[in-house]
């Protein structure tokens, strides 16, 4: 919002003012914020002291919603309504999901993102997973006692772009101004780094409820930088409790069951898996709708067996990464387990086996992520003086390219690269007269684009007819610092340019954000109101200020007419700045915004070049 | 403003081939601590925008200087001197020969399933490319010869191009043993 107020990049602008800010681990099974208090990392717990929010959503008839607990106990009841799991939905199709016959939910079938059907409507993953980002939102607000300004978001390293856009896009229709996507591991690490202060090459194998992800990192001298990543967006401690699931209906000699008793199966065997952690044998027994009873024993070194080929999964990925990275097990100083998953003891064995060395459990792997994420806030928010930080250089998970002749793929990005990270590729016509351009943006390791995701298509037209192999078209690829794409083309001998954020496949369109939100917010409230006018005031002063400010700091960075019109603007802006009318006061408030944005640009990018070269602004305008 | 225009400056380092990888490498997380997106994700879409094209330049001018090859290929470049590795094939015969006996010899471990018919080739490689690196710092620091080096530079591609084709065997082979 505000110009550029600093006199050095890395200051925050106002550094005695502590901000309120938290971090949320999204989990599949299991939801946590955490925030920094007293200079300590710690979970906010609910008012009951529990730490973790069960990822769990119930849409009831009257319309009300129920998040973790309270929609829990109606898991086995109600299973049409009750949404387990939803993080493997986002950014998903009916056709991407694993065993779509043993869930107990309604899907709509429809093109892009799956839907589900629940008894207070269509629900979209995006919409679920806002409903448990508001109640932990909701529960650090009480518990901090003040208006957060942001918070960061933990993402599966190994999520894709789709999958990230729907999890940013979740957030914002919770009303949470999102500081940066985190990849779990990464978040660990920093939770672990920090902790110990340690230096070397380390790998966090990461194993949730419904994802997997193995990282290397190095660590050195307060930076966290990502070799490489690897896993599977569809791997975790569910497929363990599924194939725990399909062994009970094979003893049981069971098969189609109604979604209550797939619902109450899936619970029992979850329960049994966890017991098996500690116990050499468990009890899976249930009383299925029908009356009838199930009563299985199962012994620990049985389960091993059945669910070893999940676990050979996740090695096989492990070993990519370290081949990735130029590196061997050997060459791993540590090993850090996160997630719930990771305390089943034939998965811990078989990590320690790989690398050779018994692997670090000492923060507790639920809560390890949101504690990393809060850390990474409270630095975002620039509540770390200078010195006192660290920096976090982290990598693309998949390759990006486009779709070539013949179905091909041509990567312009390759995986773990470091982000962020800008490529650009020239591209030509095959036709004589050709006007436009088919462009397909992909995502994926694989050669074809039947093998790889699609993540948007969109054309490039008008640019004027040449000769074959004549055009210059110009497709610039963009991963931002939360590994979110944007992609630019532009035919060079015309200028004609096209631009998209990558989302349309799978994603929310602005304009359904903007639907829902008002939705969830329902109509006129006249406090919200008042409270958006009295924000808009004080966001028009602050912008004033600076902008002032700024003009006479660098005044020889605007040519004339760029200075007449920000003055116009502020001059607006003054008279509008004391009325009642919140409506025309934003319109002057961005009119006066976006006159100085290519001001502040400017500023910035001097001020770079001033940091990097250690001079003074006077000694580099000679 | 005409500072940190390459990548050499904007890690205050020599523009030189010989490149110390620690200094390199200290350089860049010094140059990334101070303008990465994280130093100002409090600040506006405008400054976080001039940041990330900041910290992408460092991330993309550390991938370049980071790789020899990509370093001796960008070295010639900022001489003036295109490196043209599609429309210049032309090669000296004796460099040519030997590629043609490589190519030959890997298409035999290719239809072999003996592993040990790879390590001299791979040791041949690694050779030769090792003075082909030693030549390159020769030509491009000392005698400031380009032209020169932008044909050493395709032989280089040549060479690692097939490294890289020989370590992809020998890792199928090794998963297939495994």
């Amino acid at each position: 919002m505000a110009l550029l107020q600093i006199a050095e990049p890395g200051m925050s602008a106002a550094p005695h003012e502590h901000r309120l800010v938290v971090g949320i681990d999204l989990g599949t099974t299991n939801s946590l914020v955490a925030t920094i208090r007293h200079g300590l990392p710690e979970v906010l717990a609910d008012e009951a002291g529990r730490p973790l929010l069960p990822s769990i959503v119930r849409y009831r008839a009257d319309g009300k919603v129920e998040v973790g607990q309270p929609a829990q106990q109606h898991q086995a009841s109600d299973p049409r309504n009750t949404i387990v799991s939803v993080k493997r939905f986002m950014g998903r199709g009916v056709k991407d999901v694993e065993h779509v016959e043993n869930l107990p939910f309604d899907f709509v079938d429809a093109p892009g993102m799956l839907q589900l059907r629940t008894v207070a409507g269509i629900k979209n993953p995006i919409e679920v997973s806002a409903e448990i980002l508001r109640v932990l939102y909701q529960r650090a607000g009480a518990a901090l006692g003040g208006d957060l300004v942001g918070a960061v978001i933990t993402v599966p390293a190994y999520f894709d772009e789709a999958q990230r856009q729907a999890t940013r896009d979740a957030a914002r229709l919770a009303g949470i101004n999102v500081l940066r996507l985190l990849n779990e591991p990464t978040a660990a690490a920093v939770a672990y780094g920090l902790d110990t202060s340690a230096e070397g090459i380390y790998a966090v194998y990461d194993l949730g409820g419904g994802t997997f992800d193995i990282s290397i990192l190095k660590l050195t001298k307060g930076v966290f930088e990502v070799l490489s990543t690897g896993g599977d967006s569809a791997l975790g401690g569910d497929d363990f409790d599924h194939r725990l699931f399909c062994w009970a209906l094979e003893q049981a000699d069971l098969s189609l069951l109604p979604p209550e008793d797939v619902s109450l199966l899936t619970m029992k065997a979850r329960a049994a898996k966890e017991l098996l952690s500690s116990k050499s044998s468990a009890i899976l027994q249930a009383r299925l709708a029908g009356g009838r009873w199930v009563n299985l024993t199962i012994a620990a070194d049985a389960f091993a067996a059945m669910t070893r080929h999940l676990v050979q999964k996740t090695l096989d990925a492990t070993r990519r990464a370290l081949r990735d990275a130029r590196l061997k097990p050997a060459d791993i100083q540590g090993v850090v387990l996160v997630g719930g998953a990771t305390r089943m003891p034939h998965v811990r064995r078989a990590v320690a086996d790989l690398f050779g060395r018994e692997p670090l459990t000492n923060i507790d792997p639920d809560k390890v992520v949101a504690l990393g994420a809060a850390m990474q806030a409270n630095l975002l928010a620039g509540n770390r003086p200078p010195g006192d930080d660290w920096l976090l250089l982290d990598v693309i998970p998949l390759s990006l390219g486009l779709e070539t002749m013949g179905g091909l793929v041509e990567k312009l990005i390759a995986r773990n690269s470091t982000i962020p990270i800008v490529r650009a590729q020239e591209f030509t016509t095959f036709k004589d007269g050709q006007t436009a351009m088919a462009i397909h943006v992909v995502q994926g390791e694989r050669e074809l684009v039947s093998d790889c995701r699609s993540l948007a298509r969109f054309e490039l037209r008008g640019f004027p007819p040449l000769t074959a192999g004549a055009a210059r078209i110009r497709v610039t690829f963009q991963v931002d610092a939360d590994g979110l794409l944007a992609v630019t083309a532009r035919e060079s001998t015309s200028g004609v340019e096209a631009t998209v954020s990558v989302k349309p496949s799978y994603g929310l369109s602005d304009e359904e954000v903007a639907r829902l939100l008002q939705e969830s917010m329902g109509a006129a409230d006249s406090d919200m109101r008042e409270r958006a006018l009295r924000e808009q005031q004080v966001d028009g002063k602050r912008l004033l200020a600076a902008v002032r400010t700024a003009l006479a700091a660098d005044p020889d960075l605007l040519g004339v007419e760029e200075r007449t019109t920000i003055e116009a603007r502020m001059r607006a802006l003054e008279h509008l700045i004391g009325g009642r009318d919140a409506q025309p006061l934003r319109e002057a408030l961005e009119a006066l915004s976006r006159a100085t944005d290519e001001f502040a640009a400017r500023r910035m990018d001097r001020s770079i070049r001033v940091a990097l070269s250690g001079k003074r602004v006077d000694e580099l305008t000679k | 403003m005409p500072i940190q225009d390459d990548h050499f400056s904007l890690f205050g380092l020599p523009a030189r081939f010989a490149v110390d990888p620690r200094a390199l490498e200290e350089a860049y997380k010094r140059v990334q601590a101070r303008i990465h997106p994280d130093r100002f994700a409090a600040a506006s879409a405008a400054e976080r925008r001039v940041a990330m094209q900041w910290a992408a330049r460092a991330n993309e001018a550390f991938q370049t200087l980071r790789s020899p090859l990509r370093r001796a290929a960008y070295l010639c470049e900022l001489s003036g001197t295109r490196i043209d590795a599609e429309s210049n094939t032309a090669m000296p015969a004796a460099f040519l020969a030997q590629q043609m006996r490589w190519r030959e010899d890997l298409d035999e471990a290719r239809a072999s399933t003996d592993k040990a018919q790879l390590q001299p080739l791979m040791e041949e490689t690694g050779a030769l490319r090792a003075t082909t690196l030693k030549h390159l710092e020769a030509t491009l620091d000392e005698a400031r010869d380009f032209r020169t080096a932008a044909a050493l530079v395709r032989q280089l591609m040549f060479i690692e191009k097939f490294g890289d084709e020989l370590a992809a065997l020998a890792e199928t082979t090794a998963a297939g043993a495994g």
